[in-house]
C-alpha cells in the first residue's frame, strides 16, 4: 500500500487527492494543512466580505470529502523540511512523516516590499486567506478610510468586497493602470472608470515613499491619510521546501508536464509550481484556480502510477467588478482585431493563423468557444472566425465538427 | 446514460425549446403566467441564422472543465449529470470562460445555470425535447461515456 503525503490543503491538494483516488483507492493519504480549515474556495474571500457567500458555502468540497477519500488531515501543522533521499517530511512539531510519493501544494504568500515606516502602521492586512478576510472584516467601520496598495486582481477584488462597509477606498499602484498583468491600457481604462463610478479612488503610477502611522506619503508628494492598510502588491511562490531539499526552483518549483519536480517521487502543483504554459511555450507560474486543480489532478494520477500531462495550460481569468465582467486568456501577441458590441469591447490577438489570446470587457457570452480555439490551437482557416467576433457561436465550425460536438458523447 | 443530442438539419429555429426550458424550470403551473412579457433565462439556446439553426445545451461531458474550474466548488458531476449548486455560485463566470460549447449562462439573479436534463423538476425528462415539434433535439443513449 502506497503512502502519499500532500503538503498544503488548498485547491491543488484536492486535485491531487482526486487524481490519486481515480487510480488507487487503497493508498494512505496524509494532508498537512497549515490553515485550520477544510479546503475552501480561496478567491471567494472578497465575495464573503461582500455578502455574496458565507463561511458554510465557501467549502470547496462537501463536509465528508476527506473521510470519503480516506485522507487524514493534520490541521495547524507546517512542513519544515523534506528529505528526498530518506523520503521523509519533517513537521514543525518534530514528527517525521515517511512517504512513497509526495506532492508539494504550498501555494504562495504575499510579497511585501520593504516600505519605510511600515512597522508604524497599526492596522495592516494581507488579502489571501480566510483568516486575512476575517481579520480585515473585524476592523471594518462605516467611516474607515482604506488604503489598498496594489491594483491587481487581489487588491481590486478586496476593494469591491468592502466598498459598502467602509467610508472611502484609495487604491495605489506603481503601474500606470489597473490590472496591469492582464489588461492593456485601453481596457484597463474602462475597468478603472467602472471602479471610479462606484466610489473607488486611484493613485496610479505612484508608490508609497513612507508610512507614518495613519499617513502614507507618496513618491509624487501626495499624502494619503488612512485608518486601514491592505497590502496586495504581489505574491511569491512558496518554494523553500523543495529548494532546501536541493530541488530545482526558479520563480516557482520547476516541474515537467507530469508535474514532477527534479527530486525523486516529489511532485508540485498549483501556485507554488512553475509548469508548462502553452501560450508562451515555456515554463511559468500560472497562479489561477483552475490550473491549480488541473495540475494537482495530473500530479495525483502520476503519483498513483498513471500518466497524465498538462500540456495545454494557458493563463486565463474571469473577473468582474460592480457588474462589469472581464475575461482574458492566452498571450497578447500578433495582430489585434477589435470588435465593439452593444455591451462592451472584445480584443482578439491573432498570429500565424491562430487565435493567441483575447480580452473581453462586458461582452463575455459563450467565451469558452474562444478559449478552446486558443487551447486546441485550431487553425482559423478551418472555420469562419469573423462570424463569431461579435457573439461567440458554434456556427463557425463545419457541419461535421458540429455533428461531433452535439451528436455524440464528448 | 441518456443525453440531449442535436439533429440540426431538422431545426426550424422556432425557439420553442427555450420557452419550454424556461417554463419547466420556473416551477409554475401556467406557461403564460410564467413567461408572458418576461425576459426568459433558458438553459438551452438556439444558435445560427437563416438556414442553419441548432439548439445548444450542456453536453454533460466525460471530462467536464467547468467542474474542474469552478472557484466555488459549486459544479459537480453525479451519475453522469453535471449539476450546479446555485446557492454556492458567486457568478464569477469562470465556467463560461472554460466551457468549449458555450453551454452555461447566468440566470436572472446573476448566478449560473445550466441544463440538468429536467431530472429534478416536474418534467422528469428534458422539456425541450418533449416540446420540440420536429425532433431536432432528441433524448437518447449514444455510447458509453460517463
Amino acid at each position: 500500500m502506497k503512502r502519499y503525503v500532500i503538503v498544503g490543503n488548498g485547491i491543488a491538494a484536492v486535485g491531487v487527492i482526486e487524481g490519486i483516488r481515480s487510480r488507487d483507492i487503497d493508498g494512505a493519504i496524509m494532508v498537512v494543512s497549515e490553515e485550520k480549515y477544510p479546503v475552501y474556495g480561496r478567491p471567494l474571500i472578497s465575495y464573503y466580505l461582500e455578502g455574496k457567500t458565507d463561511l458554510a458555502k465557501m467549502n470547496y468540497r462537501p463536509a465528508d470529502f476527506y473521510e470519503k477519500n480516506g485522507c487524514r488531515v493534520l490541521y495547524g501543522k507546517r512542513a519544515v523540511a523534506l528529505d528526498a533521499e530518506k523520503k521523509t517530511l519533517s513537521l514543525d512539531d518534530g514528527t517525521a512523516l515517511p512517504y512513497d510519493e509526495l506532492s508539494v501544494a504550498t501555494g504562495s504568500r504575499p510579497f511585501v516590499p520593504p516600505f519605510e515606516g511600515l512597522d508604524t502602521v497599526e492596522k495592516k492586512f494581507g488579502f489571501m486567506t480566510l483568516d486575512d478576510a476575517t481579520s480585515l472584516e473585524s476592523a471594518l467601520t462605516p467611516d474607515a478610510r482604506v488604503l489598498i496598495v496594489g491594483a491587481g486582481l487581489i487588491g481590486l477584488k478586496c476593494a469591491e468586497g468592502i466598498k459598502d462597509r467602509v467610508g472611502s477606498i484609495t487604491v495605489t499602484d506603481l503601474a500606470d493602470r489597473v490590472l496591469s498583468s492582464i489588461l492593456d491600457a485601453d481596457c484597463a481604462g474602462i475597468v478603472q472608470k467602472r471602479l471610479e463610478d462606484n466610489g473607488i479612488a486611484f493613485l496610479l503610477g505612484d508608490s508609497v515613499a513612507r508610512f507614518d502611522g495613519g499617513r502614507a506619503t507618496m513618491k509624487s508628494g501626495a499624502v494619503v491619510p488612512f485608518d486601514l492598510l491592505v497590502l496586495a502588491v504581489g505574491v511569491r511562490a512558496n518554494t523553500e521546501l523543495v529548494k532546501n531539499a536541493g530541488g530545482e526552483v526558479n520563480r516557482g518549483i520547476v516541474v515537467d508536464k507530469r508535474m514532477k519536480t527534479s527530486l525523486p517521487s516529489v511532485y508540485a502543483a498549483g501556485d507554488c509550481a512553475e509548469g508548462f504554459d502553452a501560450s508562451i511555450g515555456q515554463n511559468r507560474v500560472i497562479a489561477i484556480l483552475p490550473n491549480a486543480y488541473l495540475q494537482g489532478r495530473a500530479a495525483g494520477v502520476n503519483m498513483a502510477g498513471g500518466d497524465e500531462s498538462r500540456s495545454d495550460a494557458i493563463p486565463m481569468n474571469a473577473i468582474g467588478f460592480f457588474g462589469l465582467h472581464i475575461m482574458t486568456a492566452g498571450a497578447y501577441d500578433g495582430e489585434m482585431s477589435e470588435e465593439k458590441t452593444e455591451n462592451g469591447v472584445k480584443r482578439f490577438f491573432i498570429r500565424d493563423g491562430l487565435l493567441r489570446g483575447f480580452i473581453l470587457i462586458g461582452a463575455t457570452e459563450r467565451a469558452g468557444i474562444y478559449t478552446a480555439l486558443i487551447r486546441e490551437k485550431t487553425p482559423l482557416s478551418s472555420l469562419d472566425f469573423d462570424l463569431t467576433k461579435k457573439v461567440a457561436s458554434n456556427l463557425i465550425f463545419s457541419l461535421e465538427t458540429r455533428r461531433k460536438k452535439f451528436g455524440s458523447v464528448v | 446514460m441518456k443525453r440531449v443530442y442535436v439533429n440540426e438539419e431538422w431545426c426550424l429555429g422556432c425557439h420553442l425549446c427555450e420557452y419550454n426550458c424556461a417554463f419547466a424550470n420556473s416551477g409554475m403551473k401556467d406557461m403564460a403566467f410564467a413567461l408572458k412579457d418576461k425576459k426568459i433565462f433558458p438553459r438551452i439556446h438556439v444558435e445560427g441564422e437563416d438556414k442553419i439553426t441548432f439548439a445548444v445545451s450542456c453536453r454533460h461531458c466525460t471530462d467536464p472543465l467547468c467542474v474542474k474550474s469552478c472557484i466555488a466548488g459549486a459544479i459537480s458531476k453525479k451519475d453522469g449529470v453535471v449539476k450546479i449548486d446555485r446557492t454556492k455560485c458567486v457568478g464569477c463566470l469562470t465556467c463560461v470562460l472554460v466551457c468549449p460549447y458555450g453551454a452555461l449562462a447566468p440566470g436572472e439573479n446573476g448566478t449560473m445555470q445550466k441544463c440538468e436534463l429536467c431530472l429534478e423538476n416536474a418534467c422528469g425528462e428534458p422539456a425541450c425535447v418533449t416540446g420540440c415539434p420536429n425532433r431536432a433535439i432528441v433524448y437518447e443513449e449514444r455510447g458509453d461515456g460517463e
